[in-house]
C-alpha cells in the first residue's frame, strides 16, 4: 500500500472537508469530474454541495474566495494550471493580500496551483508562479517536495488565516510514492535538511529537490558531501536554516526551476550574502530554467548535471 | 492602546422608522454636505491623497443602501458616500477615513473611499474596478452554505467598470449560480475624462443583462421616485430568489472625478440636458410640492450639524503611530519575515 503526492492531496483536501463545515472546494471541471490531474476525484460526491465546478474565470474565482473567506468560510481554488493563475493575479494580489493589513480582519483561502515543467507540457503549462507571489506582502507561499509536506502542508494551509499559494508539483503528482500519510507535521514555515553533508549547501524546493538529491548521490560517489536544503515554503524563508547549513558547508548553491530573473533561488542567495557574508568560502552560485526554454525531462537532467558540475568544482574540500 | 469607538455620531440622529421618503432625503443631505465638507478640507491641504465625490449621484446610490438590511452584503465604490450613510456606516467613520484617524474602520492606514466595515457588511473596495462584484457574490454564496436565508447582496460599479473583465466574469458566475445579488451601474456618462463613446458600442448597458441571462432594470438616475421604485424592486427581486439584477442608472457626475479634476471635458450639451439636473435640488423641489419643505429644511440643519460634530470630534483624534503601530500584513505567527534592511 502506498500513497502518491497525489493522492495525498486529495486526501488532506478530503479530510479538511471533514473536519471544518467552512471548508469547500472551487474550481474548473472539480466536481463529478474530479478535477484535470483528479486531485478531486470522488469529493463532489462524498461532500455534495461543497466541491463545485466554476466557470473558466480565474479572476472572479479568487475574488468568489475572497469575498467567501471574509464571510468565516475557508475556501481552497484549484486553478487548473499555475500558469492560469496569472488572470486572477488582481484578486490574489490586490484584494487577499492587502485585506488583513487594510482592516485587520483576516482572509482564509488556499489557492492550490499544478506547477512546473512536465514532459511536453509547453510555455503555457509549465510555469512556476512562487517567484510573482512571493514578492508580494500578505501572502504565505508554499512549494512542498514529499508526499508527506503534500498532506501535511496542506492542511496546514487551510488551517491557516493568511492567504496560502499552495505550489503543488505536476512532476511528483503520479510518480513520488510513500508508504502511508504522515501522522506528525515538521512546524511550518521551518526548511528541512533533506540530506546532510560538509562540504556545500545545496537549497532547493519542490520537484528539484529530488535532483539535487539525485546530484548528490553521484557527487557522493566522488568523495564530495552535499548537504541538500529543501525550504518547504519559500515565503516566508526559513533563513535560520539556510545560515545554519552554510555556516557548516561555507558553500551555496540555490536551484530552482523558475527564470533567473530574481525570484525565491535569489532571495536565498541574498539573504546568505547580506546576514552571513562572512560564512561562505566561495561566491554562492544558481541554477535555474533558460529562458523560454522548458519543455522536458531533458531539460531537468541538464540542470541535475549543472548542479553536479557546480558542487564537484567548488566542494574542492580543503585539503 | 486606543480602541474604536464610535462616539455619539453612530447612529443618525434621526428617528427610528423613517418612511422610505425621509431616509432617502437625510442620506442624501448627509452625503452632499459631509461630501461638500470633504471637499473643503481637501483645499485646505487638510487630506492625504484624493477626494472623490458622489456630487449628482446620491439619489441613486441612496436608493441601494437604504434598501438593504442587516445581514445584507454592500460592495459600494467610490461615489457612494450617500449609499453608505443609508445602510448605515457612521458618518464619523467616513470623515474619520479621510483624515486618517487610527480609529476609523481602515485604523487610518488605507485612507479615503477604500474603507469598508466587515461587521457592518460593508466589504473594503479595492481600486481595481469590476473586482467586487466576484467578491460580494462569494459572501453570498458563503452564505447560502451556512444556511442563511433571504440574504441580498449589492455591488456598485460605473459605466467604466462594465468594460473590465472582472465585471463580466463577477456577474456571469453569479447568474452561473443564482445569486441574490444586484449590481447597480451608476451611468454617469464618463470614466474619469472618458466618454461613453470609447467605452462600449452598445447603445444602453441595460441591453447586457439579457446576455447575462439576468433581470434588467433601467432608470432615470437623477429621479429620487425612481430611484426609490426601481432600485426597491430589484433588490425585492433578487430577495425572493430570482437570480442576479442588473440595475443601469443614467445620471451624470456633478463634480471631477476627484476633486483635483474640474471636469472641464463634460459636454456642456449633456450638462444642460435632463440627464445633469442635481438630484438633491429634484427632491427639494418634490418635498416642496409635497407641502414637505420645513421636514426638508429641518434634515437639512441636523445634517449640517452632524458633519460638524463629526470633524470637530474626528479632529482631535490620533493618527497611526510608527513605533506603536505593528504593520503586519500576515495573521500567522512567524509568517512575517524580518528581513535586514539597513
Amino acid at each position: 500500500m502506498s500513497v502518491t503526492y497525489l493522492e495525498a492531496i486529495r486526501a488532506a483536501q478530503e479530510k479538511a472537508l471533514q473536519d471544518d463545515p467552512n471548508v469547500f472546494l472551487y474550481g474548473q471541471d472539480i466536481g463529478r469530474f474530479g478535477g484535470a490531474f483528479k486531485a478531486t476525484k470522488n469529493l463532489a460526491e462524498k461532500f455534495p454541495g461543497r466541491v463545485m465546478d466554476s466557470p473558466i474565470s480565474e479572476d472572479a474565482m479568487v475574488g468568489l474566495a475572497v469575498g467567501a473567506a471574509l464571510e468565516g468560510m475557508k475556501p481552497v481554488v484549484e486553478m487548473q494550471f499555475a500558469d492560469f493563475s496569472t488572470v486572477g493575479l488582481n484578486q490574489m494580489l490586490n484584494h487577499a493580500a492587502t485585506t488583513y493589513w487594510r482592516t485587520g480582519k483576516p482572509c482564509p483561502m488556499v489557492l492550490r496551483l499544478p506547477s512546473g515543467g512536465t514532459p511536453g507540457s509547453g510555455p503555457f503549462h509549465s510555469q512556476s508562479m512562487e517567484t510573482i507571489y512571493s514578492h508580494y506582502p500578505g501572502l504565505v507561499v508554499m512549494t512542498p517536495a514529499t508526499v508527506e509536506d503534500a498532506y501535511t502542508m496542506l492542511l496546514e494551509a487551510i488551517g491557516m488565516e493568511d492567504p496560502v499559494v499552495f505550489c503543488e508539483h505536476k512532476l511528483l503528482y503520479y510518480h513520488l510514492k510513500a508508504d502511508a500519510l504522515p501522522g506528525e507535521a515538521l512546524p511550518a514555515f521551518r526548511a528541512r535538511i533533506a540530506r546532510p553533508g560538509r562540504d556545500v549547501t545545496c537549497v532547493a524546493y519542490s520537484a528539484m529537490v529530488h535532483e539535487a538529491l539525485a546530484a548528490a548521490d553521484e557527487l557522493a560517489e566522488e568523495g564530495h558531501e552535499v548537504e541538500v536544503v529543501d525550504l518547504r515554503t519559500v515565503k516566508p524563508l526559513d533563513t535560520d536554516t539556510l545560515l545554519g547549513s552554510v555556516a557548516r558547508t561555507g558553500r551555496l548553491l540555490a536551484v530552482g526551476e523558475s527564470w533567473p530573473w530574481g525570484g525565491a533561488s535569489a532571495e536565498v542567495v541574498a539573504r546568505v550574502a547580506s546576514e552571513g557574508f562572512e560564512l561562505l568560502d566561495a561566491w554562492p552560485r544558481r541554477v535555474l530554467s533558460c529562458w523560454m526554454r522548458r519543455r522536458s525531462g531533458s531539460m531537468r537532467r541538464t540542470r541535475r548535471f549543472r548542479i553536479i558540475r557546480i558542487c564537484g568544482r567548488r566542494t574542492g574540500r580543503r585539503q | 492602546m486606543a480602541t474604536r469607538t464610535a462616539g455619539t455620531l453612530a447612529r443618525p440622529t434621526a428617528p427610528k422608522r423613517q418612511d422610505p421618503t425621509e431616509k432617502l432625503g437625510r442620506s442624501m443631505l448627509r452625503a452632499r454636505l459631509v461630501e461638500d465638507k470633504l471637499g473643503s478640507l481637501y483645499r485646505a491641504g487638510r487630506i492625504v491623497g484624493g477626494v472623490y465625490l458622489g456630487r449628482g449621484q446620491e439619489a441613486f446610490s441612496a436608493a441601494g443602501g437604504l434598501n438593504l438590511r442587516k445581514g445584507d452584503v454592500y460592495a459600494p465604490l467610490i461615489r457612494d458616500m450617500a449609499g453608505r450613510l443609508a445602510f448605515g456606516e457612521p458618518l464619523v467613520d467616513a470623515v474619520r477615513t479621510y483624515l486618517g484617524s487610527r480609529l476609523g474602520p481602515m485604523r487610518g492606514r488605507d485612507g479615503n473611499i477604500h474603507r469598508g466595515d466587515l461587521e457592518l457588511g460593508i466589504l473594503p473596495m479595492i481600486s481595481h474596478l469590476g473586482a467586487m462584484i466576484s467578491a460580494a457574490a462569494g459572501a453570498l454564496l458563503a452564505k447560502r452554505m451556512r444556511g442563511e436565508k433571504q440574504r441580498v447582496g449589492l455591488a456598485c460599479a460605473g459605466d467604466g467598470a462594465t468594460s473590465t473583465g472582472s465585471f463580466h466574469e463577477g456577474l456571469n458566475l453569479a447568474a452561473v449560480e443564482k445569486l441574490p445579488l444586484v449590481v447597480m451601474v451608476a451611468d454617469n456618462a464618463y470614466a474619469y475624462s472618458t466618454p461613453n463613446s470609447r467605452q462600449f458600442a452598445c447603445t444602453d448597458l441595460l441591453e447586457r443583462a439579457r446576455g447575462y441571462g439576468v433581470e434588467g432594470h433601467g432608470l432615470d438616475g437623477t429621479d429620487p421616485d425612481a430611484c426609490l421604485e426601481m432600485v426597491g424592486r430589484a433588490v425585492q427581486r433578487a430577495r425572493e430568489g430570482a437570480g442576479p439584477q442588473l440595475v443601469v442608472g443614467r445620471l451624470l457626475r456633478l463634480c471631477g472625478h476627484g476633486e483635483h479634476d474640474d471636469a472641464f471635458y463634460v459636454d456642456a450639451q449633456v450638462k444642460g440636458s435632463s440627464r445633469g439636473r442635481d438630484c438633491l435640488q429634484v427632491m427639494e423641489e418634490l418635498m416642496k410640492k409635497r407641502g414637505r419643505a420645513k421636514e426638508w429644511g429641518e434634515w437639512r440643519e441636523e445634517a449640517r450639524a452632524e458633519v460638524e460634530e463629526a470633524v470637530m470630534q474626528v479632529s482631535k483624534e490620533p493618527v497611526p503611530d510608527p513605533f506603536e503601530e505593528q504593520w503586519r500584513a500576515t495573521v500567522t505567527p512567524g509568517a512575517v519575515e524580518e528581513v535586514a534592511e539597513e
